[in-house]
């Protein structure tokens, strides 16, 4: 985890930008057109990020979230409603590796993806495998990798975009217990020494109530905000701090789970 | 690594098996034409093609150096224009709408019946048997790499418009790669088609090739140099489908191989 002595750019208050959000979605709603009719997926969502913060989004299955996410990145655009965002990259579900390149040059994919050499990706992406305690592993491919393993290459991979705005999807949603406790802690670890504005997609609540200085709730489809939640702890939090196990509880009875 | 060495084993007995069973069916042929008496112009016994294989070997090995010459040349070039072709019915809507259905219509055109009036606008030459062998083995590359392309996770590509990718980018980094296996597999189907291609070819006119010396040599009743030609191209076929698995395995270690990976040594 993160040291005591916390970096400043951490904490989202202190931030001189917040003033203007980095991520802003004003009565958004988004319908999709299947073989049963139309589907809204968002309806009504209104939600802004300052720089800086992490917002987690939680809500049952088939709330609309993926479909949030890949707003916020541009990859769709809302029916009505309107979308204003600092340039965002994606850190899918599944960890999407290129079966065939090494750990290093997955980690550095986004890089040659905007057209850098090659020995220039692996000379920036190397010090991040370091980091992650990967160093070792560099020139494995992803087969002989764990899913914790392979998830933290994707998060690398999906920072070194270099982008303001990190949007995860359900990152850690197929891994075990320990390996997600584990994941938690280096990406909270992670976004301390590189600050970025996050919106983290979750089923965890807990993982939601740890990570995140807001959480929104969504409701089950049409996915409409449910109710928007402060987080009272500052970073770095930890699973058995009293408020937060408040604040889970308190999301969990929002999201219609039995006191 | 280990792994690797155990699966080598296990295969291994799978294929001493089937050789045991190829050892049998032989032994059962050679029984019946020798004691059953019949006659020996009509069906040879495997020892006489092994002798026919022995005997006749220079004008065996120089005649299948011209056939291999043509199997493995047009495979080749039925290579890169069904890569190219591919790539520009994957990148275009246009070229894939208008160009799909004439080339699964075109697998109704029987190649190899065309080849008598191949040898009559182009000769005795190799260029006949070029443009059969390469017409046969082209379709199922061009579909096994479509395949390829198309197997690639929207997901992905998702990801990398995110990142910033350039469409061309997008289909070095990521497409081509990805398709690299759908070539494989389409060449080695290919393969059977095309040494089946250059043969008929060959029948249709020339004056060299396997395909020449059998059909010389049925006409002459040398029916065991007849079944050595035989024996050759379909040991050849089995060669070509193995090598390209095992260039496969060497050049694209991540890659898995669906079709008729059995035939290959692990």
């Amino acid at each position: 985890m993160v040291a005591a002595g916390e970096p400043v750019a951490a904490d989202p208050s202190s931030l001189p930008e917040r003033a203007a959000p980095a991520v802003r979605l004003e009565r958004v709603t988004r319908r999709y057109t299947g073989r049963r009719g139309v589907v809204t997926a968002l309806q009504d969502v209104s939600l802004a990020l300052a720089r800086g913060e992490i917002m987690a989004v939680v809500g049952p299955s088939g709330c609309g979230k993926s479909t949030l996410l890949e707003l916020v990145c541009g990859l769709q655009r809302p029916d009505e409603g309107t979308v204003q965002a600092e340039p965002a990259v994606l850190m899918p579900q599944r960890d999407l590796l290129l079966p065939w390149a090494s750990a290093l040059d997955n980690a550095g994919l986004a890089l040659r993806a905007q057209g850098l050499p090659r020995a220039e990706a692996r000379r920036r992406a190397a010090p991040w495998l370091d980091r992650l305690g990967l160093a070792e592993f560099a020139d494995a491919r992803p087969a002989e990798l764990s899913g914790g393993m392979r998830q933290r290459i994707s998060f690398v991979r999906s920072l070194l975009a270099g982008k303001d705005v990190l949007a995860l999807d359900e990152p850690f949603a197929s891994l075990d217990a320990i390996t997600r406790a584990e994941g938690q802690a280096w990406l909270a670890e992670a976004l301390a020494a590189e600050p970025r504005t996050v919106l983290l997609v979750t089923h965890d609540v807990e993982e939601a109530v740890l990570l995140a200085d807001r959480i929104a709730v969504l409701s089950a489809r049409p996915g409409r905000m449910l109710a928007e939640l402060a987080n009272p702890a500052s970073r770095p939090r930890h699973r058995t701090d009293p408020e937060l196990i408040a604040l889970r509880e308190r999301v969990l009875v929002t999201l219609g789970a039995p006191a | 690594m280990r792994r690797a060495v155990i699966r080598f084993g296990a295969d291994r007995r799978s294929l001493l098996h089937a050789f045991l069973l190829l050892v049998a069916l032989a032994g059962a042929w050679e029984l019946y034409v020798d004691v059953g008496g019949g006659n020996s112009l009509v069906l040879p016994a495997p020892h006489q093609i092994a002798v026919a294989l022995y005997q006749d070997r220079s004008l065996l090995w120089s005649n299948f150096l011209v056939t291999a010459e043509e199997v493995l040349l047009g495979v080749l070039f039925a290579v890169v224009a069904a890569l190219a072709l591919a790539t520009a019915m994957h990148f275009s809507r246009i070229v894939r709408s208008s160009v799909y259905p004439l080339l699964i219509a075109s697998q109704t055109i029987p190649i190899p019946l065309m080849a008598p009036i191949l040898v009559l606008w182009l000769g005795f030459g190799l260029e006949p048997k070029l443009i059969v062998v390469g017409l046969v083995s082209f379709f199922s590359i061009v579909v096994t790499t479509l395949a390829g392309f198309a197997s690639v996770d929207p997901e992905l590509t998702k990801l990398m418009r995110t990142f910033g990718a350039s469409r061309w980018r997008l289909f070095v980094s990521v497409e081509l790669r990805w398709a690299l296996p759908g070539v494989f597999t389409g060449a080695r189907l290919a393969v059977i088609f095309a040494v089946l291609g250059a043969v008929l070819a060959e029948e249709a006119g020339a004056n060299s090739g396997l395909g020449y010396v059998f059909t010389q040599s049925v006409a002459q009743l040398l029916t065991a140099r007849a079944f050595a030609t035989v024996v050759i191209l379909s040991a050849f076929a089995i060669l070509l489908f193995a090598g390209i698995g095992l260039i496969q395995r060497i050049a694209l270690p991540w890659s898995r191989q669906p079709i008729g990976s059995e035939l290959e040594p692990r």
